[in-house]
């Protein structure tokens, strides 16, 4: 009796599971494939893109220059070694532009910006205000989801890149700067190994479908919260580990079918 | 806040990503923007291009004057033949120029190093789709050892 329980158990987790993806996409479709209402839109999306893009700017700004700082002293502790240290730039660009760049932009945005959105529309749901927008016929998912949104994948890959870009100064402040790299070396060997498709395009992509699994995991998880405060922490939570790790789990994926080759 | 405040700075937001944008693609990437036809191209076959790459420089005193834009095996001869696009402001080489292919420092990247030749009456100055013939191919460290051994080992005897 006791493995037949077990198995109707795993059945009822993975019909949930299904349930649950198929509640996410419909969510989603709901909020995005709507007639757009530019007059109506855009100042909801403004205001969207100050809470979870101008906002979160800061933050990705310091840890961008940090982490660009640490980078370029690593790298050149041991480049230093083979005599190669004007091959810092390279390192530095290459690996801001092609992983930490999207990947670190996306674990603080899915911290600093998922988790408020989670909380936020959990919080408007278990007060019953997006039921009471449906009671005066306003579409909560075109009214509260759909900004908030497009807000993240707007606002995303914009961080992503002032992130490489401030890490790219962080790597030349501590070669240049402080470990009397030559200028000129650094920016030409930089400049020759950066490629605008391979590199910057593809940073932008991955950006893009980070920021898209990011807001659709948080909204989704705000969305079906258990209304009690225990719920609410925990929808929380799950935004933040659940998003994490699809993205760290995402770039792998992608970086094989952009690099793997 | 208010709401005049909020678009102001989610303007800058928008023209801070558009600036981080055209830092990486202009300073970072280096996109040249090709306005016309400022190139020319030139051919060259080597027998070993080493490790040469495509955007590789080609360098005249260290001075880059275009890069290599393609790498291809010549299917008759079987010898690579390399495309460069040479910058149009300089294009007074005379047919007589020599190629090398060189190493920067030891370990370093390699470029072709673009020797001009002697300029007398009946020699023509490069063109579009010229191919120069007086070619040095790349230095495979391999090869050297492989050679210094077997000369080594036939003093012996």
């Amino acid at each position: 009796m006791g493995l037949i329980n077990t198995i109707a158990a795993m059945g009822r987790n993975a019909i949930e599971m299904m349930l649950g993806f198929g509640q996410a996409g419909l969510m989603l479709w709901g909020a995005i494939f709507q007639k757009p209402r530019i007059a109506k839109g855009l100042p909801l999306l403004v205001r969207q893109i100050y809470v979870v893009g101008v906002q979160s700017m800061v933050i990705i700004l310091v840890s961008g220059l940090f982490i660009g700082l640490v980078l370029a002293l690593q790298g050149y502790n041991i480049l230093v070694g083979f005599g190669t240290e004007e091959s810092l730039g390279p390192m530095v660009a290459l690996s801001l532009l092609r992983e930490l760049g999207p990947v670190v932009t996306a674990l603080l945005f899915a911290g600093r910006a998922g988790s408020a959105l989670t909380a936020e529309i959990g919080l408007m749901k278990s007060t019953e205000q997006l039921s009471s927008l449906e009671m005066m016929a306003i579409d909560p998912l075109r009214q509260v989801i759909a900004p908030r949104f497009w807000a993240g994948v707007i606002s995303m890959p914009l961080l992503a890149l002032m992130f490489s870009a401030i890490g790219i100064y962080g790597g030349h402040l501590v070669g240049v700067e402080w470990k009397g790299i030559d200028s000129g070396a650094f920016w030409s060997i930089l400049q020759a190994s950066v490629e605008w498709r391979e590199d910057i395009v593809n940073c932008l992509i991955k950006s893009l479908v980070f920021a898209v699994v990011i807001t659709w995991i948080a909204l989704y998880r705000g969305y079906q919260v258990t209304p009690n405060p225990e719920g609410l922490s925990r929808a929380t939570t799950q935004t933040v580990v659940q998003s994490s790790l699809a993205v760290l789990a995402l770039d792998f994926l992608l970086t094989t079918m952009m690099f793997g080759r | 806040m208010s709401t005049r405040k909020i678009e102001l700075l989610v303007g800058l937001f928008l023209l801070s990503g558009l600036a981080a944008f055209l830092i990486l693609v202009f300073n970072v990437a280096n996109v040249e923007v090709n306005s016309g036809k400022s190139n020319y191209s030139l051919q060259a076959s080597f027998s070993n291009i080493g490790g040469l790459k495509v955007r590789s420089p080609v360098k005249v005193g260290g001075v880059v004057v275009g890069r290599v834009s393609a790498i291809e095996l010549d299917p008759v001869k079987l010898v690579p033949v390399v495309t460069l696009t040479m910058d149009k402001r300089y294009n007074q080489f005379p047919e007589t120029s020599s190629l090398a292919i060189l190493t920067s420092g030891l370990l370093g990247e390699q470029f072709l190093g673009l020797t001009p030749g002697f300029v007398d009456e009946d020699v023509a100055m490069l063109g579009d789709g010229d191919k120069i013939d007086d070619t040095r191919s790349a230095l495979v460290l391999e090869e050297l050892i492989g050679q210094f051994l077997y000369s080594m080992s036939s003093k012996d005897k």
